[in-house]
């Protein structure tokens, strides 16, 4: 089951921990009363503190503390009652103050934990550090002019969260894992949108090798990689630099590099002697942030359901497997659609039509659960005329492409097409008798211990019935007269 | 009298009798400042015409019997506090353009009140110095000459210019900021009473930050009973200063002249420092005479660890500057030097802004935050900062409110120790402690020394209480009966 590399001096094991900046959804920025809202015109949404002007000063916003507070109870993580912001100070053309206003040594939230699951079924326990929140810089443009650089400060002081993992992750299968997860919470929450495409979570990747029962060697961390699936190929191309980098009799120095996935290669971005001393110090422009626990009491009696506890729930209530549990978890929409058509029916069923033919026709058709064009109700409404026995499953998928095309409801469709399945056993019987009457010879064979044919005498009589028989009373009938 | 030796309180009743206009009370003062300014360089930028226009409104208002606490009083602002639409330079050369878009929450504070403002007055460049003679827009004069000497004095800083307009009548008043002792050094050193109120009392919006953790901003007049009048429309809880604090505003008037029967009046040891002249000694010897003549008790008390406090200033006041400026980038607003890269134009860009004092204490600010200096400078100077606070909390406990000198000498001559920057920072040994303590203390002038220089006493008093600041402070004054003039003033100069 674990992940390991092949050197040439022998096994190597990966280390890897995560910093995960996920950006706060809320109205305004961490500080200011600008809008935090993403797109605009470069520059539309600025304030005057965000911009730095002399004499400003930062007022924080009590909903991204709120969203914090939200974040770490769905991490399962302890609430500081008690943090502070401090300073983070460094010269550059997108940080109009000089200085980011962070949460370096009181964080609001400190130790959590978040449960992973792979492929094989295995579950693991990914510690959480820290999470703490923190102003965004603004945006630098390299490419709108020859020669000068220009600046979008819209990003600027929208509130981040950043969530550090401990050093727990082993493969970049558990990276992927982790970072899908976490963001699947954050979405549940409300907290963070997740999208990575946006730069609205981004991952700071902290990767180091050794070999087996070693303590951790030398980490080198890889800046801003803005996909799952470019965080997990980063850790197996950064990792296998540094197994080479040790086995041809060298030291992996501590530094920052970035992960570039054309040429699938990290590189170098600066040394640890060229990094930045950030001077730290306690924002004097904020008081410390005290938070009452009655609030935090109010925030997490508020909660949504997490995705763990609901998919236990769905496996408990709607008795269906722990794997369709989780996918039907995935996201909070999909988990409302599914128990809106389990709601009174057959949970399973439910499960087997929404993860099997639904989540094939959205595939297919590029679509989401949000714009499904099949509503919830309506799939219900399907299943409804399958539970009365008016269509049988073969006639359902048919209902179900019908739906999908045109959206019409179940019932209007079996009656436009004349769907609706017979039960008059006189029919069934005369069919049975004229299926039987012209195939004879496979009745001898079936007689003569060819058991095999009794399906064949099933489908031809479906097929006699345009597939709109009753499939039990068809086998009654058949096995009656045989 | 003459219009530019008025007190605020006499200026408003006067208006509100129709002794005079508004528009006369102003243009008495901006003629004085057209008359003076060239040689006392007190304002950095004048405002006249607005002035002019402001005291035609004020008329208006006074005519309709709709006058306001400081309708028609001209006021100067020290040009650290940004004001809409006029230049707000910080006495920088990196903001010597820089015309903000807002107001500061104290002038607009001022300004509903009716306030006229006839200009920004100098100041040293970023509020860092103790003579204003770090200004980039050139040294400011102090009014008053010593007997029989023609010296240029400085008019002690950073609010300089603010102390030399009031002490010379170019304004009635003015706003200073105090971040050691810049209110309250400049306005011993011109014979002016400077309140620097508690730490939270005035909102830090809109005013450039020094040091954010100790700049508050405060009154400068000729009169206790002016600074209580300035501090009513001044102090207030303001939602955009986090630092401010939510708490009533007492009507600070009511306290000038409040009796002192029983009050206890502190005396630290820890004040008779080396290096206080005699003269101030005297004076201070003079000062608890007159408390106890006013029925107040005196008590011996001690502040153990007031010998540390121009040292940790000097660590916790750089860190914060070093922060707070680094905004000044060239990128925005304020002045650029380009350079091939993004690094060189910050460089040609700050070395061309800053003058030699602030590029100082940026570097020292920068030094006492690095890794490896941290926990030796500030976080111990913190820690030192604490036991400072205690000092005081503790003397609080025991008395209402302590008697010092405001500053160990009266004002020097520019040019006289102004070449060692530790001989300088001393001037701010004795208004140092109450700012790294948060609390609300007051310079009052009591009399003139032996050359005929203003000699000023501070009071100290507990958080929040400015009151008894004020009602001790008139006392000083009623007893002192200070009414010597400096030697250029508006009035001699006609």
């Amino acid at each position: 089951m674990s992940y390991t590399l092949e050197g040439r001096t022998g096994t190597w094991e990966i280390v890897v921990g995560l910093e995960v900046h996920a950006q706060v959804i809320s109205h305004s920025k961490l500080f200011s009363g600008a809008s935090a809202s993403y797109g605009g015109e470069p520059n539309t949404h600025v304030s005057l503190v965000d911009a730095g002007f002399p004499g400003m000063l930062p007022v924080l916003n009590h909903e991204c503390v709120a969203q914090a507070i939200r974040t770490g109870l769905g991490l399962r993580a302890r609430i500081n009652l008690e943090s502070r912001f401090d300073r983070k100070n460094y010269f550059y053309a997108d940080l109009p103050t000089g200085y980011q206003i962070s949460q370096f040594t009181h964080p609001i939230v400190g130790e959590g934990t978040v449960e992973i699951e792979l492929g094989d079924g295995t579950v693991r326990h990914i510690g959480i550090t820290r999470l703490h929140m923190e102003q965004d810089a603004g945006k630098s443009m390299h490419d709108q002019d020859p020669t000068r650089s220009f600046i979008d400060l819209n990003r600027a002081g929208v509130a981040l969260m950043e969530i550090v993992s401990e050093p727990d992750i082993r493969s970049p299968e558990e990276a992927g894992a982790y970072l899908r997860k976490l963001r699947q919470i954050l979405r549940y929450l409300g907290t963070c949108d997740g999208n990575m495409e946006e730069g609205s979570m981004r991952a700071d990747v902290n990767v180091s090798v050794r070999k087996a029962g070693e303590p951790f060697r030398t980490r080198c961390e890889i800046k801003n990689v803005n996909s799952i699936r470019y965080v997990m190929h980063a850790i197996e191309v950064e990792a296998t630099r540094q197994i080479a980098v040790w086995e041809d009799g060298g030291e992996v120095d501590q530094e920052t590099r970035l992960f570039d996935p054309s040429r699938n290669e990290t590189r170098s971005l600066r040394s640890k002697e060229d990094a930045h001393d950030y001077r730290y110090f306690p924002d004097p422009d904020l008081l410390p942030l005290v938070v009452e626990q009655a609030w935090v009491d109010e925030l997490e009696r508020a909660l949504p359901e997490l995705p763990d506890d609901k998919r236990d729930r769905f496996v408990k209530q709607y008795g269906i497997p722990r794997y369709d549990a989780s996918v039907l978890v995935a996201e909070q929409a999909i988990a409302d659609y599914y128990e809106e058509v389990a709601k009174g029916r057959d949970a399973r069923l439910a499960a087997n039509w929404v993860t099997g033919d639904l989540f094939g026709a959205l595939n297919r058709t590029g679509r989401s659960i949000q714009d499904s064009p099949i509503s919830a109700q309506a799939l219900g409404g399907m299943l409804d005329l399958m539970a009365d026995k008016t269509i049988n499953g073969k006639i359902a998928k048919e209902v179900f492409e019908d739906m999908l095309e045109t959206g019409d409801s179940a019932a209007d469709i079996v009656d436009r097409k004349g769907l609706k399945q017979v039960t008059d056993t006189g029919a069934i019987d005369a069919a049975v008798a004229d299926v039987l009457a012209r195939n004879a010879d496979k009745v001898a064979e079936y007689r003569g211990g060819k058991d095999r044919l009794f399906g064949f005498f099933v489908g031809q009589v479906m097929k006699a019935m345009a597939g709109k028989a009753n499939p039990a009373i068809v086998n009654e009938a058949l096995k009656k007269v045989l | 009298m003459s219009l530019t030796e008025l007190t605020i309180a006499d200026a408003a009743a006067g208006l509100r009798a129709r002794k005079f206009s508004a528009t006369e009370l102003v243009r008495a003062h901006t003629d004085a400042i057209a008359a003076l300014n060239p040689r006392l360089n007190a304002y950095i930028t004048t405002t006249p015409d607005a002035a002019l226009a402001a005291a035609t409104h004020a008329d208006a208002a006074l005519a309709k019997g709709e006058a306001k606490p400081l309708t028609g009083i001209p006021l100067g602002i020290k040009d650290l506090f940004c004001t809409n639409g006029v230049r707000t330079t910080a006495a920088s050369n990196i903001l010597k353009n820089f015309v903000p878009p807002y107001e500061s929450t104290v002038t607009a504070n001022l300004l509903r009140d009716g306030a006229v403002f006839v200009g920004k007055t100098n100041l040293d460049e970023f509020a860092m110095g103790s003579a204003n003679i770090t200004s980039a827009f050139g040294p400011v004069e102090n009014p008053w000459k010593r007997k029989g000497d023609d010296a240029a004095l400085v008019p002690g800083g950073s609010s300089g210019g603010s102390a030399a307009a009031v002490a010379a009548g170019l304004a009635m008043g003015a706003t200073g900021t105090d971040t050691g002792g810049s209110i309250r050094q400049p306005a011993a050193y011109c014979g002016i009473v400077g309140l620097k109120p508690t730490y939270g009392r005035c909102s830090r919006f809109g005013t450039i930050a020094y040091a954010s953790s100790l700049d508050q901003a405060g009154p400068m007049a000729r009169s206790v009973r002016d600074c209580a009048i300035m501090l009513q429309s001044m102090a207030g809880f303001d939602v955009r200063d986090s630092t401010s604090v939510n708490r009533d505003v007492p009507d600070y008037s009511a306290a000038v002249g409040r009796s002192l029967k029983g009050l206890k009046v502190g005396i630290p040891a820890e004040y008779r420092a080396e290096g206080l002249s005699a003269e101030i000694e005297a004076a201070w010897q003079q000062g608890i005479e007159w408390l106890k003549a006013a029925g107040c008790e005196i008590v011996d008390v001690s502040l153990p660890h007031t010998k540390y406090g121009l040292a940790t200033y000097y660590i916790v006041a750089p860190a914060e500057c070093s922060s707070n400026l680094a905004r000044y980038d060239g990128l925005r607003f304020g002045e650029r030097v380009e350079g091939p890269t993004l690094d060189a134009m910050y460089e040609a860009t700050r070395r061309a802004g800053f003058g030699p004092e602030v590029r100082r204490r940026i570097m020292m600010g920068t030094y006492v935050l690095s890794a490896g200096y941290y926990d030796a400078y500030y976080l111990k100077a913190q820690k030192v900062r604490s036991l400072i606070r205690r000092d005081f909390t503790e003397s609080f406990q025991k008395v209402d409110v302590l008697l010092t000198p405001t500053a160990p000498t009266p004002a020097f001559a520019q040019g006289e120790k102004t070449d060692d920057p530790v001989q300088m920072y001393l001037n701010d040994i004795f208004t140092v402690p109450a700012s790294m303590a948060g609390m609300p203390a007051m310079s009052v002038p009591v009399g003139l020394g032996a050359t005929g220089l203003p000699l000023g006493l501070q009071l100290i008093g507990r958080p929040f209480d400015e009151e008894t600041l004020l009602a001790a402070g008139s006392a000083l004054e009623s007893a002192a009966g200070f009414t010597h003039r400096p030697a250029i003033r508006a009035e001699g100069a006609k």
